[in-house]
């Protein structure tokens, strides 16, 4: 599909990243990714779904590079009409975190999301609850660590 | 203690996201009951108040189930797998699952998004260009990742949710008029699945919405 990620574990090579994600959390030990009770585990998919197949397929760089001069304009569109749907969803679900009081793959899909709404300049304000959860979760080691900011292939001008 | 109630799909007879869930209800031999979300008349149903309030994203599929509402294909269908009892929609094996998982992923977030309506309406013109080619480029990438990972069904011999994406994703294809010569391993896997009941019985020319002309 020649995008990123693809991910080389036990032998085999996997893409896409929820798939990766949910392997990792079914075969290693420590603290579970998605919750025990089947319908917190269904509102975690349907947010993490929300974002990887209503938001950023829509705005990633193959497609804006085929919109063209519009792209900011489109990303913006699709990142606020999906942000709209989620903002009264996650005051449904979320606890500290999206889906309760534990980090989740919805989390894990959620502040990437911020960090490209950011980048096209969407009005954040908008959308408290995203904010709130964003803001949480950024002060969160795994979240840090992993940071665009914090990459072997970071650009120095934009080294944390 | 509530009499067991049917879950409720608020779909529409040609969505290929509504299909999917209807694919795994016949699968699992469940019972419900449809809504239709006329995504045309009236300037597209799942654009009312009434419907925002079913799913906020005012797209189908929605289902009400177990006093919750879910949307999300995948969302919907995993969770029917594991509280209903029946054939499994995902592989026990978690690398098996995990393959069942990309195959699905690279569907319903790799291609159909890209080619659904909401987002040709607002192409435009170009609409038919553009739904070829997005389908086509998830098409090219899938069919060697089939070729690994297809026995009789898309991953190994057993129906997956890999194959419930699967086949509303040709459906569209052929809408597109994408030539499916290029793809013998997706032609074949789909030409297999569409003679199963479950992928018959929630076929789009079967459903309680589909147009007279279009019917079965």
């Amino acid at each position: 599909m020649q995008q990123v990620p693809a991910v080389e574990i036990d032998g085999i090579t996997l893409c896409q990243s929820l798939a990766v994600i949910q392997y990792v959390d079914e075969t290693r030990p420590g603290a579970k990714l998605l919750p025990a009770d089947p319908k917190k585990r269904a509102q975690v998919r349907m947010i993490s779904d929300l974002i990887a197949s209503g938001i950023q397929p829509l705005q990633n760089l193959y497609v804006i590079q085929k919109i063209g001069a519009d792209k900011v304009q489109w990303s913006q569109h699709f990142i606020d009409r999906g942000f709209k749907a989620l903002e009264p969803i996650l005051k449904q679900t979320a606890g500290k975190y999206c889906v309760g009081d534990e980090i989740s793959m919805a989390d894990i899909c959620l502040v990437p999301q911020v960090y490209n709404a950011e980048r096209f300049k969407v009005n954040m304000d908008q959308y408290p609850t995203i904010k709130r959860l964003n803001q949480t979760l950024l002060e969160i080691e795994a979240f840090k660590v992993s940071h665009p900011s914090n990459q072997p292939d970071t650009p120095a001008d934009m080294s944390a | 203690m509530a009499a067991n109630t049917k879950p409720v799909l608020h779909g529409y007879f040609r969505s290929s996201c509504s299909w999917r869930v209807r694919i795994a209800f016949a699968l699992k031999g469940i019972e419900y009951d449809q809504v239709t979300v006329n995504l045309i008349k009236d300037g597209g149903q799942q654009r009312t108040q009434e419907f925002q309030s079913v799913n906020p994203m005012q797209q189908v599929p929605a289902v009400e189930i177990d006093g919750i509402t879910l949307c999300q294909s995948l969302a919907v269908i995993q969770y029917v797998d594991e509280t209903r009892p029946g054939a499994k929609l995902l592989p026990a094996d978690p690398k098996k699952r995990a393959q069942v998982r990309m195959i699905s992923d690279l569907i319903a977030s790799g291609i159909q998004p890209l080619q659904n309506l909401y987002v040709i309406q607002k192409i435009g013109a170009d609409k038919v260009q553009w739904s070829q080619h997005f389908i086509d480029r998830g098409f090219k990438a899938l069919e060697p990742i089939l070729k690994q990972t297809a026995g009789k069904y898309c991953v190994g011999d057993e129906i997956s949710m890999a194959d419930i994406c699967l086949v509303p994703q040709v459906y569209n294809a052929e809408r597109f008029k994408v030539n499916m010569d290029q793809y013998p391993t997706i032609k074949r896997l789909n030409q297999t699945l569409l003679e199963i009941e479950a992928f018959k019985v929630s076929h789009p020319s079967n459903q309680p919405d589909t147009p007279a002309d279009m019917s079965a």
